[in-house]
């Protein structure tokens, strides 16, 4: 889930004019942006890591990593003709994670240097002693082989830092021209850059040091009928990526049309702001006099920007084995799928068309790294498999847990102050084998609605209930688009839904939806992580009505 | 050096200002130490300790500003970052939302907000609260899931206008989720508090107990309109969005001066002045509230005094920024940190003897807004859910998805109870008539 995504784009910008770092967004000290560009010498980090390891294992640790990490980024905040904030912050420092007496403890310094991550060590090590007076079961890590010095980077084009800030302001400020010629009352846009500088090291004989870059262009817009009082949003159909600034510069081959009839554009691995710029003002506009959904049931074709949260809540997080075995009961909830149902083989989560992947190795996702937080090399694996729940989302602490011994390669930190824990990879929809595109998966519609962009989302605890709304919804009628809708959300149960689920389109729809902000863990920790699918149609949905009045 | 005392702080900051050839300048000193264990099955998951200061210095020049921000504290480092503060604020565009920065002002006199013990928290003092919870279920054979989180810690602020602020804080929050060994029965228990003397994570961790055991074997009712009885946990989340603090997030005046909040009116304005709540509703917020001690000041130095948000059931004010006051005219008031709804002095068990019909709502989850027009939510109960016949609880029943908003549900007022502290708010638990449960969840 993203809890941190209920702070909407307006206070986002608003809190962080009087604030060091922006709220739900890095936790870094404001730096001069070139200070952006620098890099750390690896054999720098190398001793320090080493001063860390070193004094973790004299201090009685059995195992410990260290991670030496500088976080950058750089966010930049306009609305209407005017920019609001830029912000570039800077988080460097040192976390220490040990096992003593089969116990984690974790300690984190922004003291870099041999002598801070010597005490840091110490520190994780007393924490660990402290609390294995009232342990009971002790850590068991699968095995880890070492990969000596080795490193990784996010295949980039262009490194946004390296644009200059005022070519991206302009960027942002055409888009809000765009909205706001378009019939727009106001619009805020915003562009977060990330780049992580991780080095990890661990008592196992890795040196792993990775160079890892996000980028995320989005908008707001709304239209306020002043006659009426009635107001209507539409946020943007761009996607975070795990790309640099090429993600921003437009390719023809990277548009997907939605359906005929519906004015929807999707995009793959670039985006056009200023055309989705415009196209939200309009939709906006529509939304203000469009029908208001007859509720009841509807068969839904969802495109891939919608569909990625829905996979995201009600397959990503009921999968990832921490849940499942109730280490999150107290904050983020448990799981419906429990060990049981993939113990017996044949629990079917959804229907024959349901192929589900995790991986953190496609290129472009949020996901994609070359080595985990816990030093695991990353892979892809099958998570439902023709409907059949197969496996689940773990690393290296938890593989023994279900009989295996080999991590998934999904642990991560959001930063160096932050132990690093299981987190969902990029958790996707295998496109179809057949030929089949968005036209033709809505011509054999007879009473439908298409739903395009995530909106809304809530889901119960363990997985089972969940509600979600859009950005833009069309009626389909006897295989046609007739026009748009307001009012729309759809309630289901997860394993329901997912077996109601009668074809997804081929691998040219194929794109991803993704979310900066993904928040599990007690503190609450933040994560990035990307979805594929492909526009899929979904049998007989509980539509509700979510117009009310108040007085 | 996490806790600095005023002198120390204000020597710093003094220093910081004489070093800045900018038109103006403001410097923040934030400090904390505090740790945390989080535990589940009744055993240590992870724990950790923090322990920072940071600077953050903004300078202006005209309407430019640039904030730069360092946490060590030797002149050359010091004067670095005022340095870079400048730099960046000669680059950055000017603001036309630029307000001056505030002269000298009048807080409150501090209240209670820091308490020695505390500051003076161990990690064997966490391994030991953890563990008398963790025990307790051990003993019912039941599952526990925890997370205890402290810190001790000041701000300070100063400008060149002759602002100066200084304030101490503690505060510890605890939260449990304790759970049947099949999984069929949950409860949850939650509290926090600046002076940690009445905590206490075995009498919570019991609480949540008796909920688990007496949730188990829930049975299906129809969605539907029903009389409910909400907790404080089901109004507030310190975890979460929750229907309360969505509302009082709502009172911000630009938006709905923009025509895009509840709070707009329709051909434009806002709806100060008018009735839009039962008039048993009062909202105010206080920093010197004995309860909940808080900071008299705002991020932007601000004074936070009392203010009333809602009187009677009619709206008195709007918070807003600085700049949005000006442009239109209206009272300069900062957003509150924590708020207090006024009640009577009913306890949950009294409203549930007073109810012939109705659903108790432990907790409310996953509350995201549905419609920012009519501020409707939608959410799921939680951690124990009951059905009320004839004033007392016959039996559990299964979870519900809600969707409801809380305009409408302050308007539909049965009965207030008696305020509780939660995440630094007091709430009373309220009886809502025609809450609105849109279909079942199978989650336990």
């Amino acid at each position: 889930m993203k809890r941190r995504d209920f702070v909407g784009l307006t206070s986002l910008a608003a809190g962080a004019l009087f604030l060091p770092s922006i709220p739900g967004f890095g936790m870094g000290n404001a730096v001069d942006p070139a200070q952006l560009l620098e890099q750390v010498d690896p054999a720098i980090k190398k001793r320090m890591a080493d001063a860390a390891l070193n004094a973790a294992k004299s201090a009685g640790a059995s195992y410990a990593d260290v991670r030496i990490g500088r976080y950058l980024n750089q966010g930049i905040f306009t609305r209407e003709k005017q920019v609001q904030n830029i912000a570039s912050t800077e988080s460097y420092g040192i976390g220490v994670r040990v096992i003593a007496n089969g116990t984690w403890g974790f300690a984190a310094t922004n003291d870099v240097s041999e002598a801070g991550a010597a005490k840091a060590a110490q520190t994780a090590v007393g924490i660990a002693k402290a609390n294995s007076k009232v342990q009971k079961e002790q850590v068991q890590l699968a095995p880890q082989k070492g990969f000596g010095e080795v490193s990784w980077k996010t295949p980039i084009v262009q490194n946004a830092f390296e644009v200059p800030i005022a070519q991206k302001v302009a960027l942002l400020l055409a888009a809000n021209a765009k909205a706001l010629d378009n019939g727009a009352s106001f619009v805020n846009s915003a562009l977060f850059q990330v780049n992580e500088q991780k080095y990890f090291a661990s008592t196992d004989g890795s040196y792993i040091d990775q160079d890892v870059h996000r980028i995320y262009p989005t908008f707001g817009v709304t239209v306020v009928d002043r006659a009426s009082g009635k107001f209507r949003s539409r946020q943007a159909l761009s996607s975070p990526m795990g790309l640099g600034y090429e993600y921003l510069t437009p390719k023809a081959a990277d548009k997907v049309a939605g359906p005929a009839g519906s004015d929807v554009t999707g995009y793959k691995m670039s985006y056009d702001i200023l055309e989705d710029a415009a196209a939200a003002a309009k939709q906006a506009k529509a939304k203000i006099t469009a029908k208001s959904v007859v509720p009841g049931k509807y068969d839904l074709v969802l495109d891939p920007h919608h569909l990625g949260l829905t996979i995201h809540e009600s397959v990503g997080h009921p999968l990832e084995l921490d849940r499942v075995l109730g280490y999150e009961a107290n904050y983020a909830g448990t799981s419906f799928a429990t060990l049981d149902k993939w113990k017996s083989g044949k629990f079917q989560y959804g229907s024959k068309e349901v192929n589900i992947v995790a991986d953190k190795l496609q290129p472009g996702s949020l996901g994609a790294v070359g080595y985990d937080d816990e030093g695991v090399k990353t892979k892809e694996w099958d998570l439902i498999k023709q409907g059949i729940l197969v496996n689940y989302e773990k690393i290296r602490d938890q593989a023994q847990m279900v009989g295996q011994n080999e991590s998934d390669g999904c642990c991560y930190s959001q930063s160096w102050q932050d132990v690093q824990f299981q987190r969902m990879p990029n958790v996707s929809l295998r496109p179809g084998q057949g030929k089949l595109s968005v036209d033709e998966l809505v011509k054999g519609v007879d009473k439908g609605i298409y739903i395009a962009g995530n909106g809304s989302f809530s889901i119960d605890q363990q997985r089972y209930n969940f509600q979600f709304g859009g950005q833009v919804f069309y009626a389909i009628e006897k295989g046609k688009i007739t026009g748009m809708l307001e009012d729309v959300a759809y309630q289901a149960n997860t394993q329901e839904f997912w077996n109601s689920c009668a074809a997804t389109c081929d691998a040219s729809d194929y794109r991803f939806a993704g979310f900066f902000n993904d928040g599990k863990g007690q503190p609450a920790q933040s994560s990035a992580v990307s979805h594929g699918s492909a526009t899929t149609r979904f049998n007989g949905v509980n539509v509700i009505n979510t117009a009310r009045k108040i007085g | 050096m996490a806790i600095l005392s005023k002198d120390e702080a204000q020597t710093i900051l003094k220093k910081v200002l004489g070093f800045t050839t900018a038109d103006e300048c403001e410097a923040t000193l934030n400090g904390q130490i505090g740790g945390n264990v989080r535990s589940a099955r009744n055993t240590i998951s992870t724990a950790g300790a923090v322990d920072n200061v940071s600077l953050a210095v903004e300078a202006r020049f005209g309407k430019r500003s640039g904030v730069a921000t360092c946490n060590q504290f030797d002149d050359a480092t010091l004067r670095r970052c005022v340095q870079r503060a400048e730099e960046i604020a000669k680059l950055a565009p000017e603001s036309p939302e630029y307000v001056p920065l505030l002269g000298p002002q009048q807080y409150l006199a501090a209240p209670a907000s820091f308490a020695q013990n505390t500051a003076n928290i161990t990690p064997d003092y966490r391994a030991q609260q953890t563990a008398a919870s963790m025990k307790l279920c051990d003993t019912k054979k039941l599952s526990s899931a925890g997370f205890l989180e402290d810190s001790a810690g000041f701000i300070a602020k100063r400008n060149n206008k002759g602002l100066e602020a200084y304030q101490q804080v503690t505060n510890l929050s605890y939260s449990v989720t304790v759970r049947t060994p099949e999984g069929t029965g949950s409860g949850y228990a939650t509290a926090d508090y600046n002076d940690i003397s009445k905590f206490d994570a075995a009498r919570l961790t019991q609480i949540a107990a008796d909920k688990a055991t007496g949730s188990v074997a829930a049975k299906a009712m129809e969605p539907g309109k029903y009389t409910v009885i909400l907790e404080p946990a089901a109004l507030v989340a310190n975890t979460d969005a929750s229907l309360l603090g969505a509302l009082m997030n709502a009172f911000d005046a630009r938006n709905a001066d923009e025509g895009r909040s509840f709070l707009s009116k329709k051909g434009g304005g806002n709806r100060k002045g008018e009735k839009m709540f039962d008039e048993r509703v009062t909202i105010y917020s206080d920093p010197s509230n004995a309860e909940i001690p808080d900071l008299t000041f705002s991020g932007d130095g601000r004074p936070q005094k009392k203010m009333t948000w809602i009187e009677k059931g009619v709206v008195k004010n709007l918070y807003s920024s600085r700049f949005w006051a000006q442009k239109a005219g209206i009272p300069d008031i900062p957003r509150p940190g924590g708020w207090i709804m006024e009640g009577g002095t009913q306890t949950t068990a009294d409203l549930i003897k007073g109810t012939a019909k109705g659903i108790l709502v432990t907790r409310l989850w996953y509350i995201r807004p549905v419609d920012p027009q009519t501020l409707l939510f939608t959410g799921l109960t939680r951690d124990g859910t009951f059905y009320i016949e004839n004033g007392k609880i016959k039996h559990p029943v299964k979870n519900f998805r809600f969707n409801e908003s809380p305009v409408i549900m302050l308007n539909n007022l049965e009965a207030i109870g008696k305020p509780v502290r939660l995440a630094g708010n007091l709430v009373p638990p309220l009886k809502i008539r025609d809450f609105t449960f849109t279909s079942l969840s199978d989650a336990v």
